[in-house]
């Protein structure tokens, strides 16, 4: 798997040695593993060759050469500009006066169109919209009834043609409908295509003009590679496309394409798919893909979940504790308490840097399984509530006696441990980025602090 | 020859998703060797001597065969298996078509209207129902009434999620259980516009699913797939097809020779 880019620099600054002042020749070094890191994460190769020019111009800088933390230093560059080419556009839906409002799905076969009509419905009316989907892929087999099995799981009103209609009359007809029956958004799901079948992306140009959409949202698959560029802008030449939704951000892609579509064809990306549920779409945070990019791990996703299931203190508290590096177990154990309101645990370790890993060591489905939730609580409910605060202590006998207090075995204490201790060296490793830069977009609800592991 | 012919051939191979590490091996393969001629055809030679250099197709004389279809959400899994019945069709042989993909929406139904195209057995069951033991039932009837192939189709998964990977290994027993040394083909879906994220899903997929060869799908488009490369290089699996469209015909035996012709062609 890819060592992440911070990790990286490290290496580089290390070889060459702390002591000695950074070169621009060690400099020449870093950058060439700056570019393949981004190369790697699949952001397109003239953005690569643009971007590493810009980030030579400033680390050549005399501060940056004459710093005691060049790594640190140059990783915030890195981060700086990766952070402007995503720049803060508008994510979510447009604000339209449009009763109903229309809002058309398009993109390349397979990137996850249909999947994703459904999940923004079942956002829309968490937002407490009125939506009602329509299909108009009448050419792949079944691709009706899927989005109709679909919405009807997610209590979405879906409207439904003679098989014989066309195309167009289809989202035509959902709209009459929908201004009839007082829906206020219109989602329009189409046929995946091509960007170079000209009769196909003439369709949608029809679909468009009769039906005016307040967003054209470009659903892309967030593994795609150097073509993404090629795709998204032809969609937009042709389009005008208002958003990117990247969808299967729940991989292990670095998302790097999104990068690409966002600086080459200007189109903000507006949410995330990352998951195959109904419920997982969510409005998009660049800082987050950011991170991701820098091998850092969302864990600013992370500590959002928490937050949802854990009131505001606990989650200050919390990212104070990460921050300081004094996260304990019996943080853990608050955690995973929540965690059970959460969803599953494997969507939450995927999000801790290097727990992605360790949650594929687990027996088959612990990761998923709510008794191996249960198991580590009570491997930690075992523990004194020094032996809590102070995972150091715990020495082999204690482990004996947790085990044997838990009905589990001391592999297993030895594996909760471990776990702590790499989710503590990770979180310190993000911790120790430099947290100089103040920036905007981060939203709403976060307290301040949280913002931290991104500066 | 000049260093700048080298970097547009480096450039052509990143922007093909080669990768990389594959790209400098052939750089490299090639950078001593640059006054024996044209680079290009030198990294052409390269290529075909990686691709063509693979195992065959493995071809047990045990019926009927079965053959796993795997692969991350998306790539054309279902279509591949509509038109892989249909090359089986063409050749007089008899497929099962099993539609093991029991989790995503109306992917059963999908898939019945591929094996209603080609006239196959097709082995269904309800949305929600073990994948396992669908993939029991079609290897057992395929077994019974003495068919060819069992084509099963299998829901789509990616790679990180250890628990759904398993439950390909518990297919593959079960396949087993009934015919010896089944799947006797499993083949990894890849999409062509995928990137550098091709190379983790063929090593996840190699390693709990045994791939055997890889189907290369969408090079109708822009994307060339090049990852493919990457991972022939890297891990051994050959391409075995390419889709090259969304029709009944649209799936062909993989040519080396085409694909890297067509790797070297100018982007659209
Ligand atoms: N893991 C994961 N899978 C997803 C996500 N979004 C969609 N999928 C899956 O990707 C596959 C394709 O999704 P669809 O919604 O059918 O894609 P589409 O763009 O409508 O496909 P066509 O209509 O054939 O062009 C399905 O298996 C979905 O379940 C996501 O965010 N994460
Ligand atoms: N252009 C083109 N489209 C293809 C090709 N193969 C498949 N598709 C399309 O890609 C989309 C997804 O194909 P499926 O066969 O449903 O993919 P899948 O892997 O079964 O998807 P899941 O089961 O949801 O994971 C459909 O719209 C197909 O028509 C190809 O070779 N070229
Ligand atoms: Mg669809
Ligand atoms: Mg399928």
């Amino acid at each position: 798997m890819f060592a992440s880019l911070s990790e990286r620099l490290q290496e580089v600054f290390a070889s060459i040695g702390r002591e000695s002042r950074l070169t621009p020749e060690a400099v020449e070094t870093a950058l060439r593993e700056i570019r393949m890191a981004l190369l790697e994460a699949d952001v397109n190769f003239k953005v690569v060759k643009a971007f590493v020019d810009r980030v030579r111009d400033r680390a050549v800088d005399r501060e940056v050469l004459d710093s005691l933390t060049p790594t640190q230093q140059v990783v915030a560059i890195v981060r700086d500009e990766l952070r402007a080419l995503l720049g803060d556009g508008p994510t979510g839906l447009s604000v339209s006066s449009q009763r109903p409002q229309v809002v058309l799905l398009l993109g390349l076969q397979g990137a996850g169109k249909t999947t994703t009509t459904v999940k923004l419905a079942h956002w829309l009316k968490q937002q407490g919209r009125h939506p009602i989907v329509v299909s108009t892929d009448v050419r792949r087999p079944a691709a009706i009834e899927q989005l109709s099995v679909l919405a009807s799981d997610a209590g979405v009103r879906v409207h439904e043609s003679s098989a014989d209609t066309a195309v167009v009359a289809r989202a035509e007809g959902a709209v009459t409908t929908g201004r009839e029956m007082g829906f206020d958004v219109v989602l329009v799901d189409t046929a995946g295509r091509l960007h170079i079948d000209d009769d196909l992306m003439a369709e949608l140009e029809a679909i468009k003009s009769s039906l005016a959409p307040s967003d054209l949202l470009y659903v892309a698959d967030a593994m795609t590679g150097q073509d993404a560029i090629k795709s998204a802008g032809e969609f937009n030449r042709r389009l005008d496309i208002s958003g990117v939704v990247l969808s299967k951000m729940d991989g292990d892609a670095r998302g790097g394409a999104a990068l690409s579509v966002v600086s080459v064809v200007g189109v903000p990306v507006t949410f995330i798919g990352d998951g195959e549920r109904i419920e997982d779409l969510q409005p998009f945070h660049p800082d987050r893909l950011v991170s991701r990019m820098l091998g850092m791990g969302d864990v600013l996703s992370l500590v959002e979940k928490a937050e949802q299931a854990v009131s505001q203190e606990d989650a200050a508290r919390l990212e104070k504790r990460i921050r300081r590096n004094q996260l304990t177990l019996q943080d853990m154990r608050d955690q995973l308490a929540s965690v059970s309101k959460m969803g599953p645990l494997e969507k939450l370790t995927e999000l801790i840097p290097g727990m992605n890993q360790t949650a594929s060591q687990l027996p088959d489905g612990a990761e998923v399984n709510p008794r191996a939730l249960k198991q580590t609580m009570a491997i930690i409910d075992s523990m004194t509530r020094r032996e809590r605060t102070h995972h150091q202590i715990i020495d082999g006998s204690r482990r004996r006696r947790i085990a044997r207090g838990s009905g589990t075995t001391v592999q297993e204490v030895n594996r909760l441990l471990k776990q702590f201790m790499d989710m503590r060296k990770m979180l310190r490793a993000v911790g120790g980025v430099s947290r100089s830069r103040r920036k905007k977009g981060g939203r709403r609800r976060l307290p301040t602090g949280m913002r931290f592991p991104m500066g | 020859m000049p260093a700048e012919t080298l970097d547009a051939l480096e450039e052509l191979l990143i922007e093909a998703d080669v990768g990389v590490a594959a790209t400098n091996r052939l750089i490299e393969a090639v950078r001593g060797r640059a006054d024996d001629g044209d680079l290009r055809a030198l990294v052409r030679d390269e290529l075909l001597a990686l691709l063509e250099a693979r195992p065959a197709s493995p071809s047990p004389d045990v019926s009927p065969r079965v053959v796993l279809v795997v692969g991350v959400n998306g790539t054309g899994k279902t279509t591949t298996v509509g038109r892989l019945a249909r090359l089986l069709t063409s050749e007089g042989k008899q497929p099962v078509i099993c539609a093991a993909d029991t989790f995503r929406a109306a992917a059963v139904e999908q898939l019945e209207v591929w094996a209603g195209r080609v006239n196959a057995d097709f082995i269904r069951a309800t949305t929600g129902s073990d994948p396992a033991a669908v993939v029991f039932d079609a290897v057992s009837s395929g077994k019974a009434k003495g068919r060819d192939v069992v084509l099963v189709d299998t829901a789509g998964r990616l790679h990180t999620r250890a628990n759904l990977m398993a439950e390909l290994d518990k297919i593959r027993r079960v396949a087993g259980r009934v015919v010896a040394g089944a799947p006797h083909e499993t083949l990894l879906v890849l999409d062509a516009t995928v990137g550098q994220n091709g190379l983790p899903q063929a090593r996840a997929f190699l390693e709990t699913a045994g791939v055997t060869g890889i189907v290369l799908t969408k090079l109708d488009g822009t994307a060339k797939g090049g990852i493919a490369v990457a991972i022939t290089a890297e891990l051994g699996v050959p391409i075995r097809y390419v889709g090259v469209g969304e029709q009944i015909d649209d799936l062909l035996p993989f040519s080396a020779e085409d694909y890297v012709d067509a790797l070297f062609e100018p982007v659209w």
